[in-house]
């Protein structure tokens, strides 16, 4: 099947100064299928959201491209190729409090996106944000409402229901659940998974949370310093991880079960992410790694297929420790 | 699980009885902690976990006397630490008992330090107030904690400014500082929540480590079950500022009683493949504080709910020795009790 939405070598550089450039997204390949939900994740500062905002042309690309249905997105976002995008690709944003205008109604931030494709004040319009705070859980009534009067998981189905009205095929889905309520989460990541098998979504969910992303996603993309290091089914990714990182972060991740957290040895993976500027040849993550080698700190590793046994999804990883020449 | 369950008839450090917190706001009063009782055993680790405005952090933060008070106020109960309450009395033997006996750190390092101070000068302040160090022998002695709590270059770090720190590194400055005097306690009120998991697991790590060198007493401030799994010997699920359910790490997770309990743990993905036990969430939202309900504070989104409940407040009922869930369910009478069953 053809993807929807690819990115080929996508890279996003961030110039501080003269000499000094952060690789914040580099040279990353990812193809996601129509509707698939693709997980994204890895650290802060891994490069997730620029990635995702990248796809979106939220930022200009440095190089590469991202291609949707076969077309070629532009490398620098005009007013009009906004106009032209956004009704087929939407993101949802992390902090329900700071991405909602706190002067605007619900009823007028759920209706912005429909400026580019009806009139204002139409009784369509209002039709269509009435019918949108329903899908999402919330009272029709409470259009005229201010941001401030709801709760955090009522601010974040506000945020659904304004990425959504346009009926868009894609969306990037960035940290939609990291700041509400376990009990909250679940009920958000449940509306996500009704209303992405009602309209047919695809998404890019990216999250911090390796259980909830796991748990969400068909697929999942490990990021680190800018690179994907592992890709492949979620499942496999989770309970299988072969890349060093990923089974570092996998083994960080506090499991809701005493026993296995008393049997299980949690060594934790050492030092910091540090800020992808200025980088060389070798593996990002040679300065943390448990099993690091000689060719590392040289020799940049590739993301490689891993041929898959028995019938499994294919998995990519980038280390040495699964170069062919090893 | 019966190394947890034997100990629990350790001696209690911090004993808190039915305590109850009130602020006056614009709105009203807010009922913000409503009974509250609880043993904190020396050298173990009690978790109190519960979602925003369940009350966790203001139990704590009352018995310390760090709410401003007014608007906050202690109408009842009382916290004994070795005997003495120190709900009315923060001078205990002529010291202040925090920072001394209890040591604190927050969820957000950079607002609970000085940021026109020296990392090195606001632990050595600690040692030259509590403990009358000279200033040269305090800052020695901070830049031995920060290696303690495994800082890279202390010497060089004790020097530094918070902003040079990344959160990381911050929150192992506030851990060195809680425990420059050696408290018997550590209360610690969500302190990996601003962290990505792989620093979180070296924090925890840190924390744990010191409470089994030192002897220390850990109160962790979580909503993550994940973190109470990794580091609890006790647990205290919070709920609409009273307590749902309390008991040893197993009992909780294996034995959930408290229906409250049975859906935070639903709410979660369940960490074995595939989408087979899917997540349920606990619709609708918790009580107004400002008019608790009459009965039971999770009535409303109770999937066992009877009549009972809505008007009448549950008592605490035993489940076995140490372990009480505050729910009807479990009266003896009940005809339909909620069993073993772990899937709410």
């Amino acid at each position: 099947m053809s993807p929807l939405i690819e990115s080929k070598a996508l890279s996003k550089h961030f110039r501080l100064d003269a000499r000094r450039t952060v690789h914040a997204v580099d040279e990353v390949s990812l193809a996601i299928a129509p509707r698939e939900i693709l997980g994204l994740v890895g650290e802060s500062g891994s490069g997730k959201s620029t990635y995702g905002k990248t796809l979106l042309g939220l930022h200009d690309k440095t190089s590469g491209e991202v291609t949707y249905k076969d077309e070629r997105l532009p490398a620098q976002y005009k007013a009009a190729d906004f106009a032209r995008w956004a009704p087929h690709m939407q993101m949802i944003f992390q902090d329900p409090y700071s991405s909602l205008n706190p002067r605007m109604t619900v009823g007028e931030i759920i209706a912005e996106g429909l400026k580019l494709t009806s009139q204002p004040g139409s009784a369509k319009r209002s039709e269509s944000v009435a019918r949108w705070l329903e899908e999402v859980g919330l009272d029709p009534d409470h259009a005229s409402r201010y941001p401030h009067e709801f709760s955090g998981g009522q601010r974040q189905r506000v945020g659904i229901a304004r990425a959504l009205i346009l009926e868009p095929e894609f969306v990037v889905c960035d940290e939609p659940i990291s700041a509400l309520d376990v009990s909250v989460q679940a009920q958000v990541v449940r509306l996500l998974g009704d209303l992405k098998e009602r309209m047919g979504l695809t998404m890019l969910f990216i999250a911090h949370d390796l259980s909830m992303v796991r748990y969400v996603s068909d697929r999942m993309a490990v990021m680190y310093m800018g690179t994907i290091v592992e890709l492949g089914a979620a499942d496999d990714v989770y309970f299988e991880p072969n890349h060093p990182y990923t089974q570092g972060l996998v083994a960080s991740n506090p499991e809701p079960d005493p026993r296995t957290e008393r049997e299980r040895e949690t060594h934790p993976i050492r030092g910091e992410i540090t800020s992808p500027v200025n980088i060389g040849a070798g593996c990002r993550f040679a300065g943390r790694c448990p099993m690091v080698m000689e060719q590392c700190r040289t020799v940049t590793p590739r993301l490689t297929t891993i041929e898959p046994e028995d019938g499994r999804a294919p998995r990519k990883v980038a280390c040495h420790l699964f170069s062919a020449d090893k | 699980m019966s190394a947890a369950v034997e100990s629990t008839d350790d001696p209690a450090i911090l004993s808190v009885e039915d305590l109850h917190v009130e602020f006056d706001t614009y709105g009203g009063i807010v009922k913000a902690v409503r009974g509250a009782s609880f043993n904190v055993r020396a050298g173990k680790t009690l978790a109190i976990v519960g979602e925003s405005g369940c009350g966790k952090s203001v139990t704590v933060q009352s018995i310390l006397g760090l709410i401003p008070m007014p608007p906050g106020r202690i109408t009842r109960g009382r916290a004994l630490l070795d005997g003495v309450d120190i709900v009315r009395q923060k001078i205990v033997g002529g010291e202040d008992i925090r920072g001394n006996r209890i040591g604190m750190i927050f969820q957000d390092p950079m607002s609970s330090l000085n940021p026109t101070m020296r990392v090195g000068d606001q632990i050595a302040e600690t040692l030259i107030v509590h403990r009358g160090y000279s200033p040269s022998r305090a800052f020695q002695r901070a830049v031995e904690l920060l290696e303690r709590t495994h800082i890279p270059e202390p010497e060089q770090r004790a020097r530094q400014y918070p902003f040079a720190f990344s959160g990381g590194m911050l929150q192992r400055a506030m851990i060195a500082m809680s425990i420059a005097c050696e408290p018997d306690i550590l209360i610690a009120d969500e302190p990996t929540t601003a962290l990505d998991v792989t620093i979180q697991a070296q924090i925890l790590e840190l924390i744990g480590e010191l409470k089994r060198d030192r002897g220390m007493a850990v109160v962790l401030i979580t909503h993550d079950l994940g973190v109470v799994a990794r580091m609890a010997d006790d647990v205290v699920v919070m709920y609409g500022g009273e307590i749902a359910e309390k008991g040893t790490v197993d009992e909780i997770f294996y034995q959930p009683s408290h229906p409250y309990t049975l859906g935070l743990r639903a709410a979660m993905p369940s960490n074995e493949r595939g989408r087979e036990q899917g997540l349920k969430a606990i619709e609708g939202a918790p009580p107004d504080l400002f008019s608790p309900p009459p009965g039971c504070s999770y009535f409303a989104r109770c999937p066992h709910a009877m009549r009972l409940c809505e008007a009448h407040h549950p008592e605490r009922f035993e489940i076995s020795a140490h372990h009480y869930a505050s729910c009807w369910l479990h009266h003896p009478d009940n005809p339909r009790p909620l069993g073993q069953e772990t899937d709410g």
